[in-house]
């Protein structure tokens, strides 16, 4: 416990953020719910006021969450032990980001390997596909459900062409720009701890036109396998696996954009300093955690 | 040790800044946040309980005489989701937040902002929990597992708000793990080394690492549930290449870890209580952390013995037995210590020694039936019928109950300064002794003669038992009324408490004054090693 | 006083368990069942049960005397002792010592319970809300006839209307038939959501699950009626599927199965047939009261708003053919399943002649099987 002299751990007095804030997400949540069942009614105007009033509350309430925050640091109210809970509060909530992924990453591996093998008639519960499924293949990606009356077949999949034709692949320009993106983030970090601050904002704004680019392209991809692969939400487990992985990823990325976007604002407020920009670095951390998850899609999702 | 008095004096005396409602909204005080958790939590209990006698009331007798079988399953399955996630665990999370930062000697916890966040949300998911009982169609009515396509394509439309509940109760979850977790490695008074620490916390912060591996699969699975639901997606679906099953490998590979999540604390708990009435250190500190690590690794690998039935291949129902029954082992090696600390002490039995000793019989009658039915074979027979209801029930009523009964017993003089009545203390726990054995001992006789599970109804040869497990049940309910009672009036009229309060007492938290004072350790205490693991 | 009672409590908790199973009193233990592999399991039981009360006994007796001698009343002065890596390793090595030698026969019996193959019969076993179907197969697997098991108890006697019979929430329509002493193999799914198949006597448990197939297998060496009852939360009537299973001596189940063949042939005769009104009411009433009512009740009336009445329902009383195409496709994402699987062109064509003239439900027009196969079959 390397803990200076005198410098007391700062605990707020009392604070009207969290309990605001759960209101705004309690209401948020809710309000999907309603929107949700409408809409599985048939109801042609859903609910959806809710939903926004909760957003916006939640949102405006961690505006001021963060601002104060960033404002008691200036204040020089955040020692060094308190600057360290930050560390391991983001590093673990990395962690738990991590292990919502590996759901459905287990989730593809499981019906991929076995579950698809059986449907197939082969593996351990080879039966299931000879008694129950006797037209299935076991073939992944999977183009013909087991049963196309309930699940449409995609038309195609999203499988990568041969290594020549990559260069119209839009998944490997994706993993292009997002493994640029990590070197940039970390070439702006670099340069803040060195202190060229113009550095910094050069970096990272490429950081964060990258993350841009890389939204851009997804929701391209999406409108292509929607429009023309024929391949939906609703096409069976290779259409569910892929859109929730690439989809989830898609919405980390979408934050991590943002959350780069703030700090490069703050950047240009100057702030943050030599010793002191965990702000910026837990914003980095996050943007790499993304990026690997990436990495891992594009081997299980696409290649593999 | 006067220099720690000394240090808590100098802090500033004041208590919160704001007063009514405003204090307990805007709070960011540990003790304020913990005593919240505390009291949400009896309030699920009772709010569980009562869903409890009504499912008792219904199985008093063969025949359907109070409610519909469509209300029956939904009885049973808020029952154990409030249980669960209402009752058991925001009580330890209100334990951890009262006691963790006074046995490591921090100001506070580590981000006390969103300590407070995780508490408010919860009572907002309870509330949408409870509201979809009162919805057209019902809620949630496929047990507290909610298997898939049963929870899925046949579920009542309130399912949406039930998987948002779930989203916010994990969300909770994760950011009280993460506080608890910085807070202990953080924040720690100078010369209190990992292995120096009490128990209590070793326990939580383990507890708060399954929690974060486990909590964000929980809300994997409900996403995965919500898609089949609304979006047309196939996860648990064969006609689309998806399979049923996968959803309990995915909800087991939470919910296996979810039931230690429910007992670590718990033996964090007793480690406290029995050397202070043993007046005796904690035999075998070390064994116990290796124990409590042990413990917490090998439950990521043994979900699939909730699913022997499913059809695994004969390699996989192997692997999960084996794997399972080794848990036995490093729990073994925890009820040994607890022994062998009472060995040669010399020991009181208070209130909190009795509930302690009582978790410890109690507990391991219920593990020994947890091993039972990890032998494969057997679990065929047991497999959803009784047995497995007076497995659960062993370990997480006398078990997981117990424990925060126990604490709530030992730590409430320096929370609120005041002592309970210590036989009305004894006449509680000789109620709850009573009435929870008669409550669920008979249910092993049910299920081995095949009474199922979450039935309204049963056939006439299960008449007796039944009849006196709700007999049990009642009595059992009503002694925990009466709990409140005594708390209630150790907290009104109970008499001043001494600082250190149990003669045996050893650990920072004894150092302060009774009641703690609103803000503690503002300065780091001195820890040296006469308050050591107790 | 305290310890006395404790005590007290201690040995007769030990007592009553150690007299109780030693007894193998019926209504306290597992059953031994009936065939070999039940047995085995209930051998693994007693041995697991003694295990755990030795064990118990060992820990409690320490922990008694402990409490009864070791205590501040009686001027106990604590030891000092905290650690001892010799008790940990001696408490860590035997308990897996204890556990290895449990492994061992419970390796065994399951190895043994896995292995199918070489029987004489195979049946399919289908789980619908809340009800089985039974196919017998051919070697081929297909399927030689089939018939759906209800449970039999009235609704008076679950409503305490009427005093409860033997077999209460136990018995059923159709039983299931199998020989003795032939290996009879189960290939067991579902139509809808996870049940599952459990007959406590012959020592087998297996999950329905819709879309996947499960197999498992039994010998059953005496002849008898066994009693199980499905084992996985399905919805309302989880409670109200029983299973009855008949052993039937081989000579019997022989005679049996042909009876049924032959009444197989007959049922598909009875598809060309035309029938009058008053056989289809009567057929129609049958097939409504064990296939329909438990959902929308004998009455038509239902169970608002999750089971809609049929009484004035729009589809009974309106155009004939949509009302025949809802009860044979389903309503997809309601438990409203696709009769159509179910039930034959005779039993759809009654229950739907008997919907559109019962509860005063009246329209003018009759339904004869063929009407069914010729909506159904044009392409
Ligand atoms: C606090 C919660 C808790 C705890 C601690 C445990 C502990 C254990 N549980 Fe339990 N369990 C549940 C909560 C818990 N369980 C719940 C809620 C369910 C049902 C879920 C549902 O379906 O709704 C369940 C169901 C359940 C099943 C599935 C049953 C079925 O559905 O068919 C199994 C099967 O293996 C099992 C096994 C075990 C084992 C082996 C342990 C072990 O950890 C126990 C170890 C302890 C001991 C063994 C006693 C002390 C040891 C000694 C004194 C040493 C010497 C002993 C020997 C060598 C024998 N449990
Ligand atoms: C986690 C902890 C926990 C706790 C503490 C309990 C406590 C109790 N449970 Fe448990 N139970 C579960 C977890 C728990 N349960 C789970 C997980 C399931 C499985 C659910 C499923 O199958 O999906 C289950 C299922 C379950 C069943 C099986 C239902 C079925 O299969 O259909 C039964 C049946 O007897 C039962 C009974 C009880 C009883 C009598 C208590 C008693 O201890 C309760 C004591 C009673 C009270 C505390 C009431 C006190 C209040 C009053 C007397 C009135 C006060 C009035 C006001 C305040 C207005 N429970
Ligand atoms: C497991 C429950 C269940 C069973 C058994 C069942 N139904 Fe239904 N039935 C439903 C549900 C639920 C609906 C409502 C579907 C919807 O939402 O449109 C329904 C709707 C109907 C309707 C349309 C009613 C209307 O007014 O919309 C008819 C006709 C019908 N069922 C006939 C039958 C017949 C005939 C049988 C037996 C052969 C049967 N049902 C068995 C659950 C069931
Ligand atoms: Cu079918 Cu339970
Ligand atoms: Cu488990």
């Amino acid at each position: 416990m390397t803990m200076k002299e005198h410098s007391h751990y700062y605990v707020p007095e009392s604070s009207w953020y969290p309990a605001w804030a759960a209101l705004g997400i309690a209401t948020m949540v809710y309000g999907l719910a309603v929107w949700l069942n409408d809409s599985k009614s048939g109801s042609e105007n859903p609910t959806v006021f809710l939903f926004f009033t909760g957003f916006a509350l939640l949102s405006a309430v961690l505006f001021a969450w963060y601002g104060k925050v960033i404002e008691e640091n200036h204040q020089g109210l955040a020692n060094a032990q308190l600057k360290q809970s930050y560390v391991w509060g983001m590093a673990w909530f990395i962690f738990s980001e991590i292990m919502f992924f590996a759901a459905f990453f287990g989730a593809l591996l499981y019906s991929r390997n076995f579950v698809m093998a059986w449907l197939g008639g082969e593996g351990g519960k080879a039966l299931t596909g000879d008694y129950l499924w006797p037209a299935f293949q076991a073939v992944w990606p999977i183009v013909e459900n087991p049963d196309p009356l309930v699940f449409p077949n995609p038309g195609e999949s999203m499988a990568p062409p041969p290594l020549s034709q990559w260069g119209s692949y839009l998944p490997f320009w994706n993993t292009v720009i997002l493994l640029t993106s990590s070197v940039t983030v970390h070439m702006a970090h670099t340069a803040l701890k060195n202190g060229f601050r113009d550095k910094l904002k050069l970096w990272l704004s490429i950081t964060v036109i990258l993350g841009v680019i890389f939204i851009f392209l997804q929701i391209e991809e999406y409108v292509h396998a929607y429009q023309e692969l024929g391949l939906t939400l609703g096409t069976g487990i290779y259409g569910s696996t892929f859109f929730l992985l690439t989809g989830f990823h898609g919405f980390h990325v979408t934050l991590g954009t943002f959350i780069l976007f703030v700090q490069l604002i703050r950047s240009f407020k100057g702030h943050f300093n030599r010793e002191d920009q965990f702000g910026f670095e837990a914003a980095s951390w996050y943007w790499h955690f993304v990026d690997v998850v990436w990495v891992f899609l594009f081997f299980f999702v696409y290649l593999y | 040790m006067n220099a720690v008095l000394e240090s808590s004096h100098d802090a500033h005396h004041h208590g919160p800044v704001n007063t009514g409602l405003k204090r307990w909204l805007f709070t960011t005080n540990h003790k304020d946040i913990g005593t919240l958790y505390l009291w949400f939590s009896f309030s699920m209990f009772l709010i569980g309980g009562v869903l409890a006698l009504i499912i008792r009331t219904e199985l008093f007798q063969p025949g359907l005489q109070f409610i519909e079988p469509e209300f029956f399953n939904q009885m049973t399955t808020n029952h154990g989701l409030i249980m669960v996630f209402g009752a058991i665990m925001p009580a330890f999370v209100g334990l951890a937040n009262w006691m963790v930062p006074l046995m490591v000697g921090a100001p506070d916890m580590a981000l006390p902002r969103m300590n407070n966040l995780s508490f408010w949300i919860l009572p907002f998911a309870f509330t949408m929990i409870i509201s979809t009982l009162f919805m057209p169609g019902g809620g949630p009515n496929f047990g507290w597992t909610f298997y898939a396509p049963l929870s899925t394509t046949y579920a009542p439309d309130s399912v949406t708000f039930f998987i948002f509940a779930v989203h916010i109760m994990g969300a909770s979850s994760i950011m009280g793990s993460i506080n608890i977790i910085a807070t202990i490695l953080n924040m720690r008074a100078p010369g209190m080394t990992l292995m120096k620490m009490p128990l209590f916390v070793w326990t939580w912060l383990i507890t708060a690492y399954l929690l974060l591996a486990v909590m964000p699969v929980l809300a994997g699975v409900v996403t995965m549930m919500l898609f089949d639901i609304h979006f047309g997606t196939s996860f648990f679906n064969a006609a689309g290449g998806g399979d049923p099953v996968m959803f309990q490998h995915i909800f087991w590979f939470f919910g296996h870890p979810e039931v230690y999540i429910m007992i670590l604390p718990a033996f964090g708990v007793v480690s406290q209580i029995i050397p202070t009435f043993a007046r005796k250190r904690l035999f075998g500190y070390d064994s116990m952390v290796y124990a409590t690590s042990s413990i917490a690794f090998l439950s990521f690998i043994v979900w699939a013995h909730h699913m022997f039935t499913v059809g695994m291949p004969l390699a996989g129902q192997l692997f999960f037995m084996y794997a399972t029954m080794i848990i036995a082992v490093p729990t073994g090696v925890k009820v040994f210590n607890w022994v062998s600390t009472m060995w040669q002490g010399s020991m009181t039995f208070e209130t909190p020694m009795l509930f302690s000793i009582a978790f410890v019989i109690l507990f391991t009658i219920g593990g020994f039936s947890g091993l039972m039915l990890a032998i494969t074979p057997a679990d065929y027979q047991y497999h959803d019928t009784y047995f497995v209801v007076a497995h659960f029930h062993y370990v997480l009523v006398p078990g997981a109950l117990f424990s925060i009964i126990a604490a709530v017993y030992y730590w409430l003089p320096k929370w609120c300064g005041r002592m309970y009545d210590e036989s009305l203390g004894k006449i509680h726990f000789w109620l709850s002794f009573i009435g929870v054995n008669v409550t669920f001992f008979p249910q092993h006789f049910s299920g081995l003669a095949g009474m199922p599970r979450r039935v309204p109804d049963y056939a006439m040869q299960f008449a007796d038992f039944n009849m006196i497990s709700s007999v049990g049940a009642f009595l059992f309910g009503f002694s925990q009324v009466f709990f409140l009672y005594v708390i209630i009036k150790a907290i009104k009229s109970g008499q001043p408490a001494s600082d250190r309060v149990w003669e045996g007492a050893h650990g920072l938290e004894w150092t302060i004054a009774s009641p703690a004072p609103y803000h503690t350790f503002t300065e780091p205490p001195v820890f040296d090693d006469s308050e050591v693991h107790s | 006083m305290l310890n006395k009672a404790q005590l007290f409590r201690n040995a007769a908790v030990c007592v009553s368990l150690a007299a109780t199973w030693s007894l193998g009193a019926d209504e306290l233990n597992m059953r031994t069942g009936v065939t070999d592999i039940s047995k085995a399991v209930y051998d693994l039981h007693m041995i697991m049960l003694w295990v755990c009360v030795i064990i118990g006994t060992v820990v409690f007796s320490a922990m008694f005397i402990s409490m009864l001698l070791h205590r501040k009343s009686r001027g106990a002065i604590p030891a000092t002792f905290h650690d001892s890596l010799k008790l940990e390793f001696a408490w860590t090595i035997i308990p897996m010592a204890i556990l290895i030698a449990l492994a061992i026969p419970a390796t065994g019996t399951l190895i043994e319970m896995y292995d199918t193959g070489g029987e004489e019969l195979s049946i399919e076993v289908r789980a619908y809300q809340w009800k089985w179907q039974y196919k017998y197969l051919d070697e081929d697997l297909n399927s030689t006839f089939s018939f759906f098991s209800n449970m039999s108890t009235p609704k008076d006697q679950i409503y305490n209307k009427e005093a409860k019979g033997e077999h209460y929430l136990l018995e059923v329509d159709n039983v299931l038939r199998i020989p003795t002493n032939r290996k009879v193999r189960f290939l067991i799914t579902s139509e809808d959501v996870i049940h599952a198949w459990w007959v406590p006597d012959f020592g087998i448990k297996r999950d329905a699950v819709p879309g996947m197939l499960n197999d498992l297998w039994t010998l059953v060496n005496e002849p008898g009626t066994y009693r199980g009852q499905c084992t996985e939360l399905c919805g309302k009537d989880h409670g109200f599927m029983p299973i009855v299973v008949e052993a039937m001596p081989e000579a019997d189940y022989d005679a049996w199965y042909l009876k049924q063949v032959a009444a197989e042939s007959a049922r598909i005769e009875a598809l060309s047939k035309t029938f009058s009104a008053d056989e289809l009411m009567l057929e129609g009433e049958k097939v409504y009261a064990s296939f329909c009512a438990s959902c929308h009740q004998l009455d038509g009336k239902g169970v608002p708003p999750v089971f809609p009445g049929l009484a004035g329902s729009s589809v009974a009383v309106g155009a004939r053919d949509e009302h025949l195409r809802l009860v044979y496709e389903g309503v997809p994402g309601t438990s409203m399943a696709a009769f159509g699987k179910q039930l034959d062109a005779a039993q759809l064509a009654a229950v739907v002649h008997y919907e559109r003239h019962a509860w005063g439900n009246n329209t003018d027009d009759i339904t004869q099987p063929r009407d069914v196969i010729n909506l159904f079959s044009a392409p």
